[in-house]
């Protein structure tokens, strides 16, 4: 029993309840917000270190014993996952202050993005299927909003075919829900961990898990991609900015979680449709992110590719691609926050999004110039970076397990990322200078920081690589070996 | 009479899917709205449908629904009660907005 695990979930709810009430009153709402998430952060680097000397912490809410109550389930693939989570949402908050305007603000930014929060938090905790249904509805429906907020046409449009889009995936979750716990009678993600390893996995249940692939599948944007580049691209920065790096990664997450605690004994239907599915994603986000000239459709597509090249380390089975899935789930979740940090605050200055109208932005923003430089060199993994540790073990995984096909092509899509990049670098940072300072329609003032501190957290990750992969270590070899799970849930 | 269930939620299944696919939103917000009520049928019925009393630890009875699928149901009816209500004021504001509500007009393909 830790109560510790409760606070990331309660801290931004609470929070954003209260701050419904000092709707008008915006100085409060930022500190206050800005305030749950640093305590936020603080709590899950406890947590990190508890989970790293004491095992995998549970809490049975109310007392209630396992199988029949609820849990919360904290092992070091969610804390890893918490903190990163924290820390890039603290940056977006900070980029919201001087970016988001004063009419968003007023129409409940603060709240949801606390809401938000609440739900991601809260999926990567839970330890019980239904709960996680419950948390993925909490954070899609603040992200529904969230999408709209200012209504302008193009938001409405594009968040009507997102609402739709997740409304029949989460129809298909509570199917795949009832589904299983008509055939083992729970609902506790330990326990139908256990039952199915004693009954096995046939084909029905195998069915059911690639129901429930489809499912995560279409909120990861693995292969069922085609809602993201038009939703990713409408809400103003500091949202798409964490869209992109959270909401992908839930789905990510709740692949992992399912097909490595529960659906984890047939890798050769399961776990090979997760391969082709991810190759597929790979290929196709390339070839969107070196088709399009428009700075946002490139940025999302690269979510696309990144997405696909997570899944390869899972498919790979192995210590060494799951430790590099981490390392590159948990980059990407600060890169993803920085590069469409960067891509606004360009959108920002210029007020166009097409790569062919901007131009030579390096001699009059230096700084940014280089964090972009060094943001794109990181995901496409040069070395001294965050993006090369993930790149390195995850392909070496892949490799190992002798899946070769996946891993050319996860080669070949960093070669596109890096392609990508540097086509929006030259393109947008070199040549002649179009927009004179006076000329542009914005200031980086306020705007620069957050994107700064983000910067330094991914080359201090890739730096200090040496102090997480203790950490990141533990987590694989705990997402490798389900007793574990399954007993800390049952003590 | 759970086969007789399932039929039925079968039924209401396509009947969803044939609304969600065609143009105007008012009909795919109802087909999204059956859908969920099918999605519901399909929970309530996942515990087996007994005829037994009510699952209380004192009443010694030996045949007891189970209490877990209502439990389920409950919060499933509240989240997309929520949701439908959400899309509904937002499908108003976008033909409020668009003058339309044929999503082919909405496809956003220009940029």
């Amino acid at each position: 029993m830790n109560n510790l695990l409760i606070a990331p979930v309660i801290i931004p709810l609470l929070t954003g309840m209260l701050l419904i009430i000092f709707q008008k009153n915006i100085k409060l709402q930022r500190i206050l917000s800005l305030a749950a998430l640093l305590a936020t952060s603080v709590i899950s680097v406890l947590l990190m270190n508890q989970i790293r000397d004491g095992g995998i912490q549970t809490l049975q809410l109310g007392g209630w014993e396992a199988p029949y109550g609820i849990s919360l389930v904290g092992d070091m693939f969610s804390a890893l996952l918490l903190l990163a989570t924290s820390i890039v949402s603290v940056c977006c908050l900070i980029y919201a202050f001087s970016s988001i305007g004063r009419k968003q603000e007023k129409l409940y930014f603060y709240p949801l993005f606390l809401f938000l929060i609440t739900g991601v938090n809260g999926s990567f905790l839970t330890g019980d299927l239904f709960n996680l249904y419950v948390f993925f509805e909490m954070f899609l429906i603040a992200s529904y909003v969230l999408i709209t907020l200012g209504g302008a046409q193009r938001q409405l449009r594009e968040s009507l075919k997102y609402i739709f889009t997740n409304i029949i995936a989460s129809a298909f979750f509570l199917i795949g829900v009832a589904y299983l716990y008509s055939m083992t009678g729970t609902l506790n993600l330990a326990h139908l961990s256990m039952r199915i390893a004693e009954i096995g996995q046939d084909g029905l249940i195998t069915t059911v898990a690639l129901l429930f692939l489809i499912v995560f599948a279409m909120k990861a944007g693995l292969l069922l991609f085609f809602w993201l580049p038009g939703s990713y691209s409408v809400p103003p920065t500091a949202i798409a900015a964490i869209f992109a790096a959270l909401l992908t990664k839930v789905g990510i997450y709740a692949i992992f979680r399912m097909f490595t605690l529960i659906f984890y004994h047939e890798p050769q239907i399961t776990h090979l449709f997760i391969g082709i599915l991810a190759a597929i994603t790979m290929v196709l986000g390339a070839l969107g992110a070196i088709g399009f000239w428009d700075l946002r459709k490139i940025l999302t597509y690269n979510v696309v590719i990144s997405v696909g090249f997570i899944m390869t380390g899972l498919v790979s089975f192995t210590t060494t691609g799951l430790t590099g899935s981490i390392y590159y789930l948990i980059h990407d979740v600060l890169i993803k926050g920085l590069v469409f940090m960067i891509g606004g605050t360009i959108v920002h200055l210029t007020g166009t999004s097409d790569l062919r109208k901007i131009s030579g932005l390096i001699r009059l923003h230096p700084q940014l110039g280089w964090m972009f430089f060094i943001a794109a060199l990181s995901m496409v993994g040069i070395p001294p970076l965050s993006g090369f540790l993930g790149k390195v073990f995850t392909t070496q995984g892949v490799f190992e397990s002798g899946y070769y096909w996946l891993g050319a092509i996860g080669l070949l899509a960093s070669l596109f990322i890096l392609y990508s990049m540097i086509k929006l670098f030259m393109n947008a940072f070199w040549g002649e200078t179009i927009l004179s300072v006076d000329e542009e329609k914005g200031t980086t003032k306020g705007l620069l920081f957050p994107i700064a501190l983000l910067t330094v957290a991914s080359v201090a990750m890739g730096i200090g690589a040496e102090a997480i992969t203790g950490y990141v270590d533990q987590a694989a070899k705990e997402l490798l070996n389900p007793s574990l799970y399954i007993k800390a849930v049952f003590e | 009479m759970e086969t007789l269930m399932v039929i039925l939620v079968g039924i209401l299944i396509s009947i969803g899917t044939y609304l969600i696919l065609s143009k105007q939103l008012l009909r795919i917000v109802l087909g999204a709205s059956i859908v969920g009520h099918a999605v519901n049928l399909l929970l309530i019925t996942s515990g087996g449908l007994k005829k037994g009393s009510a699952p209380l630890l004192g009443e010694k009875v030996a045949n007891f629904t189970d209490a877990i699928p209502q439990a389920l149901i409950l919060t499933a009816i509240v989240i997309n009660f929520a949701v439908t209500a959400l899309v509904l004021v937002l499908c108003y504001r976008a033909y409020q907005s668009f003058g339309t509500d044929d999503m082919e007009q909405l496809r956003g393909d220009e940029q």
